[in-house]
């Protein structure tokens, strides 16, 4: 049957709304007026700036810090999980399955709120130590259940073939779940890396004073006067996800 | 169930499960805790239990904040239905090689920063922003407009936050929709209006209901969108939190206010699981 025709135009709209905004800020971080709603001129300015902003440098190296340990110990944690829940069923498991899934549910400003008390109470001062536990605890559910979407997925007579062959049950998950499943590891990763390198809320609750990452900083940039090298910094930034989409899309296709 | 099960592997889950619980579940049993707890003189929290911090949320300051909180997320989901199910349709029922690339441009948002997209709209609403600039380029306005710092601006920021979440589980049920029913309405000379109502709308119901409940609960704590478009006075829940744990310093009152949050939230989610969306909210 025949999509009608304004139900077309309206997905356009659609399409428009979600891409016009990010666009115009991608067009005026070229714009050499310093007041940035009027156009004056080609301009690379800003993004000179950025590069010399030592501040703006720091809280980079901290987020990829911050993203890079905390999407490991992610990793980790998500493919035990996801392998623990589908081969290896245990008591208490709805529980902690019901347990999994709060970080991904509850609102952020709850998850800030509680990790800031409990890092208080234990008396941990808040450091990139304090940040990577959050962005941990908030990206490792998401690894899981990705990961065990796809276990799921998996023909268990793979396993047992593996099995039969004389293979081990570590040798069958090494040598023949483990190369299955990569994709969808893979695919994880990068979406708890984005997850984490974008988090704001939660960051902004556990990060101490030497701990600034790029997002609290970028905040911290649009709370006080916005000059145009914000532009600058969201057009890269905009760049840098949509690597990151794109990567994570054609490494699960395979 | 797998037959094969790793050796040794019923200690797999004893790290994530210990993980969770130290790092998550303790957090929240705290904030429960403190929650009927008392504050103290300079801010610190005293351990006299008290049931004053709920009570107090229902001072009509608070409940004002509540209600704006509940009618923005209420909205918000309206908003990304309307919106969300035309284009949701038509992925679903685009060529094969189309519909991969209408998704890929629908998650692109979805993996943008937050704060940036929100930005874009600073940009555009701000007094001296694009759109004031361009409407008196046009000779339409002569000062600059109130755009930004407004109710309506948060309500513009939170539905384009939130679109992607309400068009990917639409899409999702639209697709599996079998277009042979919808053929056979129309041949049962069903009016455009009937064949949404009566059949494509009931058989897509998982998806509409999976997608207003993922726009729902992220609108309904949201700190982001009110902090940077709304004004003073567009204060959501999320911000009195922010605001009684960052500022007022007062954590009890503060503790009490999340729990509340969190009932919203979970009230959403049960109802969510109740209206049979057991497939997970990923």
């Amino acid at each position: 049957m025949k999509t009608r025709s304004w139900l077309v135009a309206a997905s356009f709209a659609d399409l428009l709304f979600l891409y016009l905004p990010i666009a115009i800020l991608v067009v005026f971080s070229f714009n050499a007026s310093k007041l940035s709603a009027r156009w004056q001129g080609f301009s690379l300015e800003w993004y000179a700036k950025l590069f010399t902003d030592q501040a703006l440098l720091s809280a980079t190296v901290n987020s990829l810090i911050v993203a890079t340990v905390s999407t490991v110990l992610a990793g980790a944690l998500g493919v035990l999980t996801a392998v623990a829940l589908e081969r290896q069923p245990f008591r208490w498991q709805g529980a902690f399955e019901v347990l999994l899934l709060m970080p991904i549910v509850i609102p952020e400003i709850m998850m800030g709120v509680a990790m800031l008390l409990f890092f208080v109470m234990i008396k941990l001062p808040l450091s990139l130590l304090t940040m990577i536990i959050a962005h941990t605890i908030f990206n490792f559910p998401v690894v899981a259940l990705i990961v065990r979407a796809r276990l799921r997925k998996l023909d268990p007579r793979l396993e047992e073939a593996a099995s039969d062959l004389g293979a081990t049950p570590w040798v069958a998950f090494k040598r023949v779940t483990l190369p299955l499943l990569m994709p969808g590891i893979v695919g994880a990763l990068l979406m708890a890396f984005t997850l984490s390198l974008d988090d704001f809320i939660i960051s902004f609750f556990t990060a101490g004073v030497g701990s600034t990452t790029l997002p609290i900083k970028v905040y911290g940039m649009l709370k006080s006067a916005v000059t145009p090298e914000v532009n600058a910094l969201s057009a890269i930034l905009v760049l840098v996800s949509m690597g990151l989409v794109a990567v994570a899309t054609w490494v699960q296709r395979k | 169930m797998s037959p094969i099960q790793l050796g040794g592997g019923r200690w797999l889950i004893v790290p994530p499960a210990a993980t969770l619980i130290l790092f998550f579940g303790v957090p929240l049993a705290l904030v429960l805790a403190v929650s009927f707890a008392t504050r103290g003189t300079y801010g610190g929290i005293e351990w006299a239990f008290t049931l004053g911090n709920y009570t107090s949320i229902a001072d009509p300051l608070y409940l004002r904040i509540f209600w704006r909180s509940l009618w923005l997320a209420v909205l918000t989901t309206i908003i990304c239905l309307v919106m969300g199910f035309p284009l949701a349709y038509v992925i679903a029922r685009a060529p094969q090689r189309w519909q991969g690339i209408l998704l890929f441009l629908v998650i692109i948002p979805f993996w943008t920063n937050f704060l940036v997209r929100t930005y874009a709209w600073m940009f555009i609403l701000r007094s001296e922003g694009l759109l004031s600039t361009v409407l008196s380029a046009l000779g339409l306005t002569h000062e600059p407009l109130p755009l930004l710092f407004t109710d309506t601006a948060v309500l513009i920021g939170l539905v384009y936050g939130y679109l992607p979440f309400m068009v990917l589980p639409l899409y999702a049920a639209l697709e599996r929709l079998d277009p042979s029913l919808i053929e056979a309405a129309w041949d049962l000379y069903a009016r455009p209006l009937q064949v949404f109502t009566r059949v494509v709308l009931p058989l897509s119901k998982p998806g509409v209901i999976a997608g207003c409940v993922l726009v729902f609960i992220p609108s309904l704590g949201a700190y982001v969108t009110p902090d940077l478009l709304g004004g003073a006075r567009s204060m959501m829940i999320g911000n009195l939190i922010q605001h009684q744990y960052l500022v007022v310093r007062d954590w009890p009152f503060g503790s009490a206010l999340s729990f509340v949050l969190m009932a919203g939230v979970l009230a959403a989610v049960l109802y969510y699981l109740r209206a049979g969306g057991e497939r997970g909210l990923l």
